[in-house]
């Protein structure tokens, strides 16, 4: 069962540091990944959710080394690439893919399809013939369920279902094993996510693709993840089972954040309790001390002002970072 | 229904659109009606029609391209349609008698005044007071909406407060100005989880309070079935379904409405289970064709939908109407 991890990381810490003056001296940092630790199999999704400033987005373009790790580890197949020069690094940088969740902004809106194709395809710096290219580039549009009329078109011409497909086809035309999904269905309406999101489940199982998926809808990253990471402020306060988080969430904030999340079973909606959090989400750059959820808890006592809660392992596949685990359960 | 009292009635209405690309029937004949204490939903994917409706009902669509064709809105025993739009009767109804919430609150505010002189404006314009009382209702109201000290945010922009604290100032002038009746178009789409719960709680709670009715514009399902009594299912510029939210979500009678329903993945069901996406896009508005206009992605479609154009029937107790001529034989046929 146990597969080999694709991607392992190890106690990350990415802090920015706040600057502010003339001469621009740092005042103070703002921890937006700390201490996090978590694996991915091969073929397998992690999907880390969270509200906005969470981390879950710099957790993801850490793990491509688009932002430097303060400290820690991040092994690719075994190898620490945290540290690595930009040379050294650039082999691996085509293995390790990212989709992004504004189609528009992120394709070149100069560019029709076959350049925006083109580009990814000849970044490995080989030579190529012109055959291959377009043999390449249908073979791709293909792949994302667009016809190859596409390829003549420019973003501006295309709807933002469309143009997802082909930041998809561009992600996959360096035949990544790692997909970084920032929020990649969070813009489209419900009936296009649907089709995006069956998209990506078929492309994992077609080509064994390895997700990071991040996300701030609980209901997608159940349907979409096998493992969910929670975050809140830098940190992962539980990890489980995806099949997990509706039946046993742990700590406080999981649960609150799904009882902030209605069902659209109507009956089952009518028959849930609702706790709405009080407050919100500080600043990270003055970020609680010990467990940084407690000003919100309602469970929160004197030791969770003070300590930092670990990581504990409840059962074979979840883990959850809290003092209070047996007031939790009711 | 009946006994309720209505405090919205829009008939009938058509705003339509006139661009380079030809005529657009962005509202086409919608009519639905709000009761007091009531909150219902207007569903549909982007560029159904739902916003420019609201937009209709208040006279702020753009003109041009923009232009109310046709129509009744009944509100307090008069059709807001008869009066221009820059009247000042237009004027004292926006506001006081009905209010409205946009999506990005930080872009609905002016950035260079602060809450407080927003709020007072409101105020005054719509009651008579003085400005130190005008500033006394505005910090009320404030308060009334959960935002802590709210004496020293009077004094604040609206960059310095978070989305969902806009988002409060913004239901707090429509309280202070004791409005019959929100229009919530997708009023938390920007915000985060659980900042949604409370701006929805919050709304959920001026109806107690103040006997608010309330029109949430939203293609968010979930909300539609927590929050709202009613639901209206928009497509196309057209109003498909109607009917109680049990209903609607759990006897959907329509096509699109049970399409809407099957793509939205669920925490409440197993994990492997393939979605089932609406197939293609909504068509374009400016060439509809002469039958119904979601045929073209029906999955029960047949020969009858494409020549004919199905009208709204009843096809259940407690006002469900649908717009097909499936008569919701849907389930059978697959």
């Amino acid at each position: 069962m146990q597969n080999k991890p694709i991607v392992q990381v190890e106690n990350l810490k990415i802090y920015f540091p706040v600057r502010r003056g003339f001469f621009g001296g740092k005042i103070g940092e703002v921890k937006a990944v700390d201490d996090v630790s978590f694996l991915i199999e091969k073929g397998k999704t992690l999907g880390l959710v969270g509200e906005s400033g969470c981390g879950k987005t710099t957790i993801g373009k850490g793990v491509l080394r688009v932002y430097e790790p303060t400290s820690g580890h991040i092994y690719y197949k075994g190898t620490d690439i945290a540290k690595m020069s930009k040379a050294q690094i650039s082999p691996f940088r085509r293995r390790l893919q990212l989709i992004f969740q504004d189609p528009y902004g992120s394709l070149d809106p100069r560019q029709s399809v076959h350049a925006i194709l083109k580009e990814a395809i000849t970044a490995d710096k080989r030579r190529h013939s012109a055959h291959e290219i377009t043999t390449r580039i249908n073979e791709l549009l293909q792949a994302v369920e667009l016809d190859i009329s596409m390829s003549d078109r420019y973003p501006h011409e295309m709807s933002g279902g469309q143009r997802q497909r082909v930041g998809i086809a561009r992600a996959l035309a360096c035949d990544p094993e790692l997909i970084v999904c920032d929020e990649p269905v969070s813009a489209l309406d419900v009936s296009i996510q649907a089709q995006i999101i069956n998209l990506l489940r078929k492309l994992q199982r077609e080509r064994g693709l390895t997700y990071l998926f991040v996300a701030h809808d609980l209901a997608v990253v159940y349907h979409i993840a096998d493992v969910i990471a929670v975050m809140y402020l830098g940190r992962i306060i539980e990890m489980m089972d995806a099949s997990e988080i509706y039946i046993r969430p742990l700590h406080p904030y999981t649960r609150a954040l799904l009882s902030a999340v209605p069902i659209t079973d109507y009956y089952v909606e009518k028959q849930r309790k609702r706790t709405v959090l009080k407050g919100e989400v500080p600043s990270p750059i003055h970020a609680p001390s010990g467990c940084p959820f407690h000003p919100r808890c309602n469970l929160a006592t004197e030791e969770c002002k003070q300590v930092m809660p670990p990581m504990r392992n409840i059962g074979s596949s979840h883990q959850v970072a809290c003092h209070h685990l047996n007031q939790g359960s009711d | 229904m009946t006994g309720k009292k209505k405090v919205l009635e829009v008939k009938n209405l058509k705003t339509w659109f006139f661009t380079a690309s030809g005529q657009v029937k962005a509202v086409d004949d919608v009519s639905y009606d709000l009761n007091e204490r009531e909150i219902i939903a207007i569903v549909g994917e982007s560029g159904c029609g739902k916003s420019v409706t609201q937009m209709s009902v208040i006279q702020l669509v753009q003109t041009p391209p923009g232009k109310i064709m046709g129509g009744q809105v009944w509100f307090e025993e008069k059709n807001l349609l008869d009066f221009p739009p820059r009247s000042q009767e237009m004027r004292k109804i926006r506001g006081a008698g009905i209010a409205m919430i946009f999506q990005e609150p930080m872009t609905s505010l002016n950035p260079v005044l602060t809450i407080g002189q927003q709020l007072t404006e409101v105020i005054r314009t719509h009651t008579k007071c003085s400005q130190k009382e005008a500033w006394q209702i505005g910090v009320k109201s404030l308060e009334a909406v959960g935002i802590p000290d709210a004496k020293e945010r009077m004094h604040n922009y609206p960059f310095q407060l978070s989305g969902g604290m806009v988002q409060r100032a913004m239901m707090a002038t429509a309280i202070a100005c004791r409005s019959k009746i929100i229009i919530a178009d997708e009023p938390t789409t920007a915000l985060d989880v659980t900042t949604q719960a409370q701006v929805m709680e919050l709304l959920l709670s001026l109806v107690e309070k103040y006997g608010t009715s309330i029109v949430l514009v939203t293609h968010n399902l979930g909300l539609v079935t927590r929050y709202t009594n009613r639901v209206y299912v928009m497509y196309a510029g057209k109003i498909v379904e109607l009917g109680t939210t049990e209903d609607i979500l759990m006897h959907p009678r329509h096509p699109y409405t049970l399409g809407l329903l099957d793509c939205v993945p669920k925490l409440t069901h197993k994990k492997d289970y393939e979605l089932v996406p609406i197939q293609g896009a909504p068509p374009r508005l400016q060439d509809l064709p002469p039958g119904c206009a979601f045929a073209s992605r029906c999955p029960y479609v047949f020969n009858k939908c494409r020549e004919e154009f199905p009208t709204l029937r009843q096809v259940g107790e407690n006002e469900h109407w649908a717009a097909c001529h499936l008569d919701g034989e849907m389930k059978k046929q697959q």
